[in-house]
């Protein structure tokens, strides 16, 4: 017969009814899956006991598949073990290109396999065919669901995902395609440190704010939560992208070849294979020990001994672990706290095991940070808790969690200028709504690009979509009233909707994130945005003056057009021309962002206002004239007391 | 009339037990599944007046008197069966189940 896991009250499962939901912790080293039975949330191990998976995929051509012509995939443990006797099948880190195209990824030249790019999409050739991102990480999650199904004796109803918290809609959105591809259907997605702090329980606390500090095998994350009522709320993330436990490692390796008085160049790929091993393994054994010895042999006969006390590691780590703490004070700066707000710490990742870690941890938020629970699980058991509500199987605890947005979200206007709609670290579902107007006279379509990014300019933030606004009314420029409406549904996905305000004409577009189809990439995230937030502000400053002077030259032209023959002799009209043909160069050749072009353009603006003074009074005095002529002068009065 | 643990299947409710505030174990019948009837198996927050008491290796079994006859001489054990582990129920009196086994006739 079947076997029954104990449920809560009042909540027995019916036969056939009882929904089997698991969390799955999609990490960029190692992969878990954990599930609720019977109120006891577990870690799901394989047949070998083994609770983590390596992240890495081996794919195997129809040759070596033993005559068969199904190529096949091996996933984990074995793979991670071949990774060296066959590095361009084996895929590892995939995470890191997931939802990015060829643009996107900076940091390629490290891995040693076969890019490909059609039609944008990053593929990487290997000895089973073309695999994307997708791909791999689908056959990853294919193996946790098969592990998962085994363990649960049934099929899964559904599945909660973790996803770094800065994740964007087009990396959210292939976490997804991928989950599917595996034939997991998606609950939700769940950002990792909320899923953190679930696993701790702290949504049983009545209220407060925490910090979900994250050192994992290659990156850094950490995360402010604010909690009120049962409520997450996310305030802000900030992170490293290159800064996890490999760095100690290495930092261990470098002590080890200058200690012994080795070369690293003259080392053999095997001799630093065995020694950045030996590096970990000491890493590891210094949580639990004052000091470890190495001894290795190495390929030329030469032994080592050495032995690494902690207060040297702690010494030789010292500057790795103050570089989590920039990222810490920025998001608390983000969301606009302090340290003594934050009531409690959580860490995660098993870089977090490292006593001098939790030392510093300790020091920087004046207090002991949460460890009960195992660093490398606690965001499935997080997951795993929360798809256990999603799937039907707990009613009382109805968890809303709200997530934020990772980049702030805007629209394109004129100048090439970002107006962002929804600032970053906004908390989702929300809704924003903006008015814009028309540039030009008698403009009737509006031209809306929407945009992902910290940068002042278009080019520097990623296009999520393009669509027109057709249909408004003929106005002056600057009379129309378009309300722009950005809106992010729970999952993170966007939908912009245009609507003119006197004839309700309205378009709308739901941004299903293209894997970087579109023209512009990410090529500069947050840490960047910082870094050029002064010249940012010059371009801005400059394109909009820009603009302004456009605008004059716009009104200037019209009037000229209108008025110019009539009220202007020709010499003052020349004199207009000059200046504003003066004007429209400075435009031209000024494009660099600097204080003297914008000087020049105001300079020149200022010229052409003072030149054209005379005339704008001129049409002032006709525009009155024309109104005056043929009126009595009781009808005249009766409108200056209306 | 009694209902019995095995020791396993005492080990491990002491475990689920120790963390949440349960007086017991509830044991109870359903109507429903495929078969005719379903087993359910809940903690108990707190004992119902008609509850049936048992205890087996320390273990409170809370049993309403509806339940009792069709569960009477049941023997619950925790067992593993490859990757998957939980608890089954011996129960004399079912006479035929389901393909899946959930749900039993009497």
């Amino acid at each position: 017969m079947a076997l029954l896991q104990i449920s809560e009250p009042g909540v027995s499962a019916a036969p056939h009814q009882h929904r089997l939901a698991v969390g799955i912790d999609l990490g960029t080293t190692n992969s878990l899956v954990a599930s609720v039975l019977s109120g006891d949330t577990k870690v799901l191990r394989d047949e070998a006991g083994q609770a983590l998976l390596p992240s890495v995929v081996r794919y195997l051509g129809p040759e070596t598949g033993g005559g068969s012509v199904a190529t096949t995939a091996i996933v984990g443990h074995e793979a991670k073990s071949a990774q060296s006797d066959d590095p361009h099948n084996t895929l590892s880190s995939i995470k890191r290109l997931m939802g990015r195209n060829r643009a996107d990824v900076v940091d390629i030249s490290d891995m040693p396999y076969a890019f490909m790019h059609h039609d944008g999409i990053v593929q990487i050739d290997t000895a089973a065919g073309m695999k994307t991102p997708i791909d791999v990480s689908a056959d990853i999650l294919r193996t946790l669901r098969v592990r998962a199904e085994a363990a649960l004796g049934g099929e899964l109803a559904g599945a909660v995902i973790t996803v770094p918290a800065y994740f964007d809609d087009a990396q959210r959105q292939a976490t997804k395609d991928a989950a599917r591809l595996a034939g997991l259907n998606v609950l939700r997605l769940l950002n990792e440190p909320t899923a953190a702090a679930i696993a701790y329980g702290l949504d049983n606390a009545s209220e407060g704010i925490f910090a979900i500090f994250d050192l994992g095998g290659g990156t850094f994350d950490i995360s402010i939560l604010k909690l009120s009522r049962g409520v997450f709320e996310v305030l802000a993330t900030n992170g490293d992208a290159a800064l996890g436990g490999d760095d100690f490692d290495q930092c261990i390796y470098a002590w080890i070849v200058s200690t012994a008085g080795l070369t690293g160049a003259a080392l053999t790929a095997q001799d630093k294979r065995k020694l950045l091993t030996a590096a970990r393994n000491a890493k590891e054994a210094l949580s639990d020990t004052a000091a470890i010895p190495i001894a290795a042999n190495l390929s030329d006969e030469r032994a080592l001994c050495l032995t690494l006390t902690r207060d040297t590691f702690t010494e030789l780590t010292v500057g790795l672990v103050a570089r989590t703490l920039r990222p810490t004070r920025k998001a608390l700066r983000d969301a606009g706290l302090s340290v003594d707000d934050i009531q409690g710490v959580v860490l995660v990742g098993g870089s977090t095991r490292m006593p001098q870690v939790r030392a510093t941890v300790a020091e920087f938020f004046k207090q002991q940070p949460l460890t009960d629970l195992d660093p490398d699980q606690v965001v499935a058991l997080g997951a795993a808790m929360q798809a256990n509500v999603l799937a039907g199987n707990r009613k009382s605890g109805d968890w809303l969690l709200l997530d934020v947005c990772p980049l702030s979200l805007g629209l394109e206007t004129i100048g090439g200028l970002v107006e962002k709609i929804i600032p970053r670290n906004s908390t989702i579902p929300t809704a924003r709504a903006q008015d814009f107007t028309t540039f030009k006279d008698g403009q009737t379509v509006m031209s809306l690009h929407v945009l992902q990014g910290e940068r002042e300019l278009v080019s520097d933030c990623r296009s999520l979509a393009r669509f027109e606004l057709r249909g408004i009314p003929s106005m002056v420029a600057g009379a129309a009233r378009i309300r722009v409406t950005f809106q992010i549904d729970a999952d993170g996905l966007l939908s912009v909707t245009a609507r003119e305000q006197s004839t309700g004409v309205e378009t709308a577009v739901t941004v299903k994130p293209s894997y970087g189809l579109e023209d512009s990439q990410i090529s500069r995230m947050l840490a960047d945005a910082y870094g050029r937030a002064e010249a940012d502000m010059k371009i801005r400053m400059l394109r909009e003056a820009q603009v302004a002077a456009r605008q004059v030259i716009d009104a200037t032209e019209a009037a000229l057009a209108a008025d110019g023959d009539a009220l202007l002799a020709p010499p003052e009209r020349l004199l207009i021309a000059t200046h504003l043909y003066l004007l429209a160069d400075i435009i031209e050749t000024g494009t660099e962002a600097n204080d003297e072009n914008i000087a020049a353009l105001k300079r020149a603006g200022d010229a052409l206002n003072d030149a054209t003074q005379e005339f704008a009074a001129r049409r002032m005095n006709a525009g009155i004239r024309q109104a005056l002529s043929g009126k009595s002068l009781d009808a005249l009065t009766e409108q200056l007391e209306f | 009339m009694a209902i019995t643990l095995t020791e396993n299947a005492a080990k491990r409710v002491h475990a689920f037990l120790a963390k949440r505030a349960a007086v017991g174990l509830r044991l109870a019948v359903k109507t429903s599944g495929c078969s005719g009837m379903a087993y359910a198996l809940e903690f108990a927050d707190a004992a119902a007046n008609d509850d049936l008491h048992f205890e087996s290796h320390g273990v409170t079994v809370l049993i309403d008197p509806k339940s009792l006859p069709y569960l009477d001489g049941t023997e619950l054990d925790f067992v593993r069966e490859g990757l998957n582990e939980g608890f089954k129920f011996n129960n004399p009196n079912v006479k035929n189940q389901c393909g899946c086994g959930e749900s039993f006739t009497v």
